[in-house]
């Protein structure tokens, strides 16, 4: 008996609705945020990270109305990324009904801003997300940067050692993301994971180009990932929550079932 | 005139919201449960939730600023009273968090951290789903099926002097007390309001309990 590993569901959210790609829904109108994020409880979601892709401020209020929402019908963790840059931002989202919230760009722009959201609020609500891409050509040594703005814009920041600093200044977890995967469906990129789980203490959640559900066990066996993100896979329904977990069962990961 | 009224201790920390829905989520028409920082709420009140995040020395700090200390200390020994996470190692005398700070002192005993030396291979904190080991028949316990999953998100654990108040072990490298219970008193490391089902029939099964 011991920890299981997790199976996040991600959803973006646009304006109160989650967007790509639910099966047979136009792509800017997917769904309900409550109504997606209670199926998912229902099928064993062990958390679910809501992506906040909203660029105004008033649609930003109603994001904060989306987590209040689900928050009085799902009683499991719920994270918040996207547009959090300040105290204000993380406490409203907590207030809401979030129990972590996921710091991105701003940690870019200002890495003393992960210590002051730790200390203020406790590193156990506080992920860091790090985008990375690899930047090595083949034959050198295995590099990977951060990329910001989706994945447009490079930073020259080292990835491998961002997620260590990251872990210094006191984040509890660690969202990864591979942006030479994402979308892809060929499987996380292991290397990378590999590469950043044996060096930090913190948990680590693997993001970017799960496809099946092979990519799921990888992410953990090889990847040593404590949790696995994905979307596309639970979206269009080609799996539920519950089959990936008896695929991780069955090739003796523990996970909640 | 026969309702009962549950406080759900503010102390400005944490996922109140969280805990306070879960437990209205599962009141009846008869429980009212309200959110406070009143000294004088938590004596009115027939049950007490005390919940909890962050760090023990802001949490000790909060009760003294908001003078809900003896009020507390009080309650914790007279009515039904439900403790969660830091509202678990409060309870304590002590704990290592913070350079050591004392606590409540309800329960003689320490909190201590996980153990990083003899189990480097670990994630810490403890954070995820895991099993928690019923030690006792606790009327708390009632519905939730033995070695059942609850949501833990923590560095620090409790270590009781007296290991009959242990109602519930769990295994992270090394096996610690993942619940305490002592006549009117119950308390949890684990995050129930986070905890699907099993959680909700935690806080049914507290709702229910007269305390003893």
């Amino acid at each position: 008996m011991s920890l299981a590993k997790r199976i996040i569901p991600c959803l973006d959210v646009d304006n109160g609705r989650v967007v790509k790609g639910v099966q047979f829904v136009d792509i800017r109108d997917a769904g309900d945020p409550v109504e997606i994020a209670k199926r998912y409880d229902l099928q064993g979601a062990d958390e679910i990270t809501f992506l906040d892709i909203t660029a105004t401020a008033h649609e930003r209020d109603t994001m904060v109305h989306v987590v209040e929402e689900v928050a009085s019908q799902v009683f499991i963790p719920l994270t918040v990324g996207g547009g959090i840059r300040c105290l204000e931002d993380i406490r409203r989202m907590l207030n809401a009904g979030a129990d972590k919230v996921s710091i991105n760009s701003a940690a870019i722009v200002n890495p003393g801003f992960v210590k002051e959201a730790c200390d203020t609020f406790g590193s156990q609500c506080i992920v860091v997300a790090i985008d990375a891409k690899k930047v090595s050509r083949p034959g050198e040594a295995d590099r990977w940067e951060i990329f910001t703005h989706g994945g447009r814009k490079e930073t020259g920041i080292d990835a491998i050692e961002w997620a260590q600093q990251m872990e210094t200044l006191g984040a509890g977890e660690l969202l990864i993301t591979s942006m030479d995967r994402d979308g892809t469906k060929s499987g996380f990129d292991l290397q990378l994971m590999h590469e950043i789980t044996r060096r930090v203490k913190i948990p680590v959640i693997a993001s970017g180009g799960v496809g099946n559900l092979q990519h799921l066990v990888d992410g953990v066996k090889q990847g040593g990932a404590e949790a696995v993100l994905a979307a596309s896979i639970f979206h269009f329904g080609e799996y539920t929550v519950q089959e990936a977990k008896e695929a991780m069962q069955a090739q003796g990961i523990e996970v909640r079932l | 005139m026969n309702q009962k009224l549950v406080a759900v201790v503010d102390y400005g920390m944490g996922n109140l919201r969280s805990v306070s829905k879960a437990a209205e989520h599962m009141a009846d028409a008869q429980t009212r449960i309200i959110v406070t920082s009143h000294p004088h709420e938590i004596e009115d009140a027939d049950a007490i939730i005390f919940p909890g995040q962050g760090a023990a020395k802001a949490c000790m700090k909060a009760l003294m600023d908001t003078g809900m200390i003896h009020p507390i200390q009080k309650a914790a020994k007279e009515k039904p009273f439900f403790g969660i996470c830091m509202g678990l190692q409060v309870l304590m005398s002590h704990s290592d968090e913070n350079n050591g700070v004392d606590c409540l002192d309800v329960i003689k005993g320490q909190v201590v951290h996980f153990d990083e030396t003899a189990h480097p291979e670990l994630k810490i904190p403890h954070m995820g789903w895991n099993q928690i080991h019923q030690t006792n028949d606790h009327p708390l316990w009632h519905s939730i099926p033995q070695d059942s999953r609850f949501y833990f998100v923590h560095s620090y654990f409790v270590q009781p002097e007296n290991k009959a108040y242990i109602a519930g072990e769990t295994t992270h490298g090394q096996t610690f007390a993942s619940a305490l219970s002592h006549k009117n008193l119950f308390a949890i490391q684990a995050h129930p309001e986070k905890s699907a089902e099993h959680g909700l029939q935690l806080f049914k099964n507290f709702l229910a309990w007269n305390g003893h």
